[in-house]
Formats: C-alpha cells, structure tokens, sequence
C-alpha cells in the first residue's frame, strides 16, 4: 500500500490554504467598503453603525466561542461518564 | 375524490414493506411517497373534510386546508428522500417502522380533532423509537426508552389536555387553542412544547437522535418537531410567551453545538436552534412572522436531513463521527463533502440557498414588531448557527487535519438521496415564489433586496473571519473525546444517584433501629433475669410459635364451647 506515494491534495499545500484565505479577507474588505458605497435601508438604530452586521458577527462568534470555552470547565465529563 | 385519509396509504405500505423484500420492498418503499404526494397535490383540496363517528365521538381524519396540505407535502418529500438514503437497508423493522412513522406525521397534520391527533402523536413515538433501537448498543437501548418516556409523557399530557378541553367546551375540534383556555390550554401547550424540544424539555432529542441509526436519525429529523411546530401553529400562534422561549431555543443550544464532539449531536442541537425560529415566528403570530416559521419548517427538514444524511455517510463509511476522529475525509469523500457544504450554507442562511429565504421573514417580522433586544439575540443566534453547523461541521469532518482515514465515497443511493435535497435546497433558494405561494397566508415579501443581502453577507463572512481568528490564534476549543452535562444529567445521575443514596440512608436507618431495639430488649431480659421471680416457667419469655399455640388452643376451646351451647338449644 504504501509502495506508491500518494497523492498530493489540494490542501496538502500550504500555498493553496494562503491563497483561499487571502480571496475571503479580500471579500471581507470588500463588503466593509461597499457598506460606505451604498445606501442601507434601516430599522433599528444600531442598524445605522457602519458596518454594523460585520462587526456584530465576529463580536457575536468570539463571545460564543470564549463563553463555550468557560462552559467545559462546568459541563465537560469523561466520554463514559454515563457508563459507569 | 378526496375521501381518502393520507396516512391509510403510508400504513398499507408499512404492511406490504413488512412481508416483502428485495426489489418489490425497494419499489413500495419509493413510490409510497410518491403516490402520495401526487394524490395530495392532485387530489386533495384545501377545505376537504372526513369525519367517522366513532362512539359519541366525532374523528376527522382529514381536515385539509393550506398549512396541514403544505406539511402533506413536505413529509412526503422527507419521507421519499430518505426513503432513497435507507434503500441499502436490509433490517425490515426499520424500514417498517420509517414508514409507520412518516404515515403517523401525515396522520397528524391532517387530524382535526384533539383525539386523532393524539393517537397519532403516540403513534410517532411508538414507531420512532425502533429507529433508536435497531442501532442495537446497549446506549441506544436505554436512550431509546429515555426518548421513549419523554414522547409517551407528551402524549399522556395530550390526552388529559383533550378531556379538560372537551369538558370545558364541549368540542374536541383542533383549531385555535389558546392559553387563555386556562389548565386544558396549558396541558395541550406542555405537550406540544415537549415534542417541539421547548428548553429544559428538550433532553430527548439530543439525547436519542445521535444514538439512531445511521437512516435513522434522517427520518427523525425531519417529522417530530416539524408535527410539534405545526401543532403550534395551528392551537397556539400569537402567544407571546412562544416569542421568549423561541429565542431561548435559538440561542442556548449553539453553546453546546461548539464544544460537543459528536457531530451527529452538533447537528442535534442546531436542530433546537432551528426550531426556536420556528417557535419565534409562531409567537409573533403576524402573518409574515407566521408564513416564516412554516417556510422555515419547510427548508428545514430538507436541509437539515440533508445535513444528517452527509454524518450519517461518513459514520457509514468511517464507522466513527466524533469531531476529535476525523478530519481530511475530502480527500475520499470528495462528493458528500460538496453535498455537505451545500446543506451547511443553507442552514446558515446564505443568500441564494434555502435557510436564507424563510429565516429572514421570521427575523424581519422581529423587527417589524419592534422586539429590538430579543432581534439581536437572534442575530447572534444567526451568527452562532453559521459558526457551528455551517463551519465546524464541515471543517472538522472533510478538512481540518487529515486523520489519515481513507475510505470510499458514500454508496450511490445515499449520494443520489443527498443530491436531491441539495438540489432541492438550491431551488428554494433560488426560486423561493413557488414555496411562497403554498404558504398559508398571503404575503407580500421577497428576501433579495441589496441591504438584505449585503447585511447578511456581512454577517456570515465575519463570523466566518472570527472562525479563522480564533483557529490561527488557537483560541479555538479543540474537539475532545468527552460528554456535556445537559439536562438529561438531572434523570440520568441526579436523581438515580439520589434514589441510591436515598435508599441507602434508609438502610442505614433500619440497621441502627433494629441493633436499638435488639439491644434494648437484651437489657430488659438481662434486668428481669436478676429478679427472683425470673425462675418460674411462666416468667420466661417464650417464642412466639408457643404463644400461637396457646392462643389457638383457646380459640379453639372456645369453639367447642360454642357448638355445645348452640347444640344443646
């Protein structure tokens, strides 16, 4: 099995995983910028905040992963826990 | 035409699939649903009624008009899709028990009264609970009869809810309910709440679906809630305590989704999550708010079963589905991971899939009600879905590290079940008029204006961006081979292990009473013994066999004297 070397996938290299990074920042920036180009239409306040989604959505996931993170210091047992 | 009650058809196939196999039990299998659906679109029209008097009671067994006609529709699509998925099945009590169970939903929604509709609700339970089992563990057995109690504890709260209705008003029909119905509208409510996984009650779910079988759990996903979210539909839109525990629903689970390792019960919790948009909606009870949540039902059950159905091939073919086990799988599964990330885009809303065009009606008519802070905990909710189910399930089953796994691509009935859910994600998404113009109520919206999808854009990619932060800074919670305690803990070790030591301490109790009272007559013996009265015979204690002796012969003394008395008169 081993005889042949396998095959190369596509992010076995690395520069393929920097290239798909770079186009998503890219696409990043580029909906921050045209949050300044176009008119939004608006039902709350906050809504007026530029870039509001943007900045909600990463704040929004930080928070979640870091109370997640806290929460295995209370919740987290051995995988057989209910076995015994 | 429309005499014919849905479910018969689902029940007479469940008979025929359970004395067949092979081809002919692979064709009944796929062209119940079929027929069905056909039958119902074609045949059954909105505002058909059957009723049959069964004692003093009047059953509808088919009340038809476009909410319960829409879910016709989409149970049969479910029930064909997975129908697909399962072909390779050869265990014949979980294809009987899928199709019994699909036959139940139909069954369900197209009652229109409180006790058909009970009937079929434990008929859900009943035939469910096979497709946990017939995973044949020994975990799958006890969280079978823990789903199995939950479900029948739904059913019992139903049935009792039905009689205080009937009593109160004296009909049995399913319409509008209502809380204001007093103990009746808060037992119906409590029932249908535990089928729809409100919060504290939702253990069941997340409980049994990860320990069904592979088939299994794609069936599940797609007919409890969706009946219970129906049944809230129908008996309880406008209630505004629906608004709170949606949102509850919708936020709470998403924790658990990042840090649970097995993916199939990642997929269990976004279910919740899901539903409390449902649930939402349902609360909020405009007519947009409502037309969202069963829009949303309707892309749920596809994508979501979608979703099951890629898990449920890689624990197919892997044989594991722990987050902490894979990883790399695109390199053999490469078609299932494509079908994966189609669902995991759906799910999270992305413009121009199906997620997109009925969760943004819920949370527009969020805004359109003015619930300010209870929108932005659903947008967080929004964020949350797309970092757990639309990123980690993909990432840490076909890509994160390679595990080194190297495996075949799912069989081709799984690959061509799949391909029709994601396709049909894609045509919602897409062309959503057509499932707009099922929906029940009238409705004047359309998702794709700039702003909406700009906004929701933003959103994604920089939950997307965070996602990415968090991993390159290795701030991520790595998948751990563990279990979270979650409310199952309180019936699974609170209160077994409070029993125990319960009955321990009485053990205890007695022990030290009957060592008291043992000791205690040892003493009085002891006493007595040293008094000079102690050594005539009747001065001792006799055992008790003696004193029945004594006491029977006296009794029986005085019978004979009885007899003589009574004789001699």
């Amino acid at each position: 099995m081993s005889d042949e070397k396998e095959k190369t996938y596509f992010f076995d290299r690395p520069e393929n995983v920097k290239r798909l990074l770079k186009g998503f920042y890219a696409v990043c920036i580029l909906l921050v910028v045209i949050d300044f180009v176009v008119h939004r239409h608006t039902g709350f306040d906050w809504e007026k905040i530029p870039a509001f989604y943007a900045i909600y959505g990463f704040i929004a996931c930080v928070v979640l992963v870091v109370i997640a993170k806290k929460m295995r210091h209370f919740v987290m047992r051995k995988e057989d826990y209910y076995d015994e | 035409m429309s005499e014919f009650p849905p479910f018969l058809l689902f029940f007479i196939a469940a008979l025929l699939v359970g004395v067949t196999n092979g081809l002919a039990r692979q064709i009944i299998l796929l062209i119940t649903p079929v027929i069905t659906g056909l039958y119902l679109w074609f045949g059954v029209d909105s505002g058909a009624n059957v009723t049959f008097a069964l004692m003093d009671y009047e059953l509808t067994v088919l009340r038809a008009d476009k909410l319960s006609l829409l879910f016709g529709y989409l149970f049969c699509i479910a029930s064909f899709i997975a129908s697909i998925y399962s072909l390779h099945v050869k265990d014949t009590k979980q294809h009987v028990a899928g199709v019994m169970y699909a036959g139940s939903a139909l069954g369900a929604v197209f009652s229109g009264d409180l006790i058909t509709l009970f009937i079929f609700w434990e008929l859900l339970a009943i035939s469910s609970v096979f497709l946990i089992w017939a995973r044949g563990t020994e975990r799958a057995l006890k969280a079978g009869i823990r789903y199995l109690v939950f479900q029948v504890l739904s059913g019992v709260l139903l049935l009792a809810g039905a009689l205080v209705y009937f009593n109160k008003t004296g009909s049995l029909a399913f319409d509008h309910i209502g809380l204001d119905m007093g103990i009746a509208g808060w037992l119906i409510f409590i029932a249908f709440g535990i089928k729809s996984a409100f919060p504290f009650l939702h253990s069941w779910l997340t409980d049994g679906y990860p320990e069904a079988t592979v088939t299994g759990t794609v069936f599940l996903s797609a007919f409890t809630t969706k009946v219970a979210v129906y049944a809230l539909a129908r008996g309880f839109a406008g209630e505004e305590i629906l608004v709170y525990i949606g949102v509850t629903m919708a936020c709470f689970p998403i924790f658990y989704a990042v840090i649970e390792n097995d993916l199939r019960k990642v997929l269990a919790y976004s279910l919740i999550n899901q539903v409390g948009f449902m649930v939402t909606g349902i609360g909020i009870g405009t007519a947009l708010a409502l037309n969202g949540a069963i829009a949303h039902a309707f892309s749920d059950v596809i994508f979501k079963g979608l979703l099951f159905m890629t898990m449920g091939a890689v624990l197919y073919r892997v044989g594991n589905i722990n987050g902490s086990d894979l990883g790399g799988l695109y390199k053999s599964m490469p078609k299932t991971t494509v079908l994966c990330i189609i669902g995991a885009l759906s799910i999270s809303a992305f413009p121009l899939f199906s997620g997109f065009i009925s969760k943004s009606m819920v949370m527009t008519a969020l805004m359109a009600e003015d619930y300010g802070y209870l929108w932005l905990l659903m947008l967080f909710a929004s964020a949350g879905v797309f970092h757990h189910a639309g990123i980690k399930i993909p990432y840490f089953a076909f890509f994160a590290h390679d595990s080194g796994i190297r495996t075949q691509e799912a069989p081709l009935n799984m690959l061509v079940a799949m391909t029709i859910a994601a396709l049909l994600c894609l045509f919602i998404g897409m062309q959503p008029q057509h499932l707009y113009a099922l929906l029940p109520w009238e409705v004047d919206y359309w998702p794709y204006d700039l702003t909406h999808v700009l906004t929701q854009l933003q959103l994604l990619f920089f939950s997307a961006l965070a996602f990415v932060w968090l991993n390159q800074k290795g701030m991520y919670p790595p998948e751990l081979r563990s279990v979270n305690l979650d409310m199952d803990w309180f019936y699974r070790r609170l209160v077994p292990n409070s029993v125990q030591r319960f009955v321990i301490i009485l053990s205890d109790i007695r022990d030290s009473l009957l060592a008291t009272a043992v000791a205690s007559i040892k003493g009085v013996k002891n006493g007595f013994s040293k008094y000079s009265m102690s050594k005539y015979y009747l001065a001792e204690s006799w055992p008790t066999g003696s004193m029945v002796f004594w006491i029977s012969a006296i009794f029986a003394a005085f019978l004979l004297l009885g007899i003589s008395g009574a004789l001699k008169q």
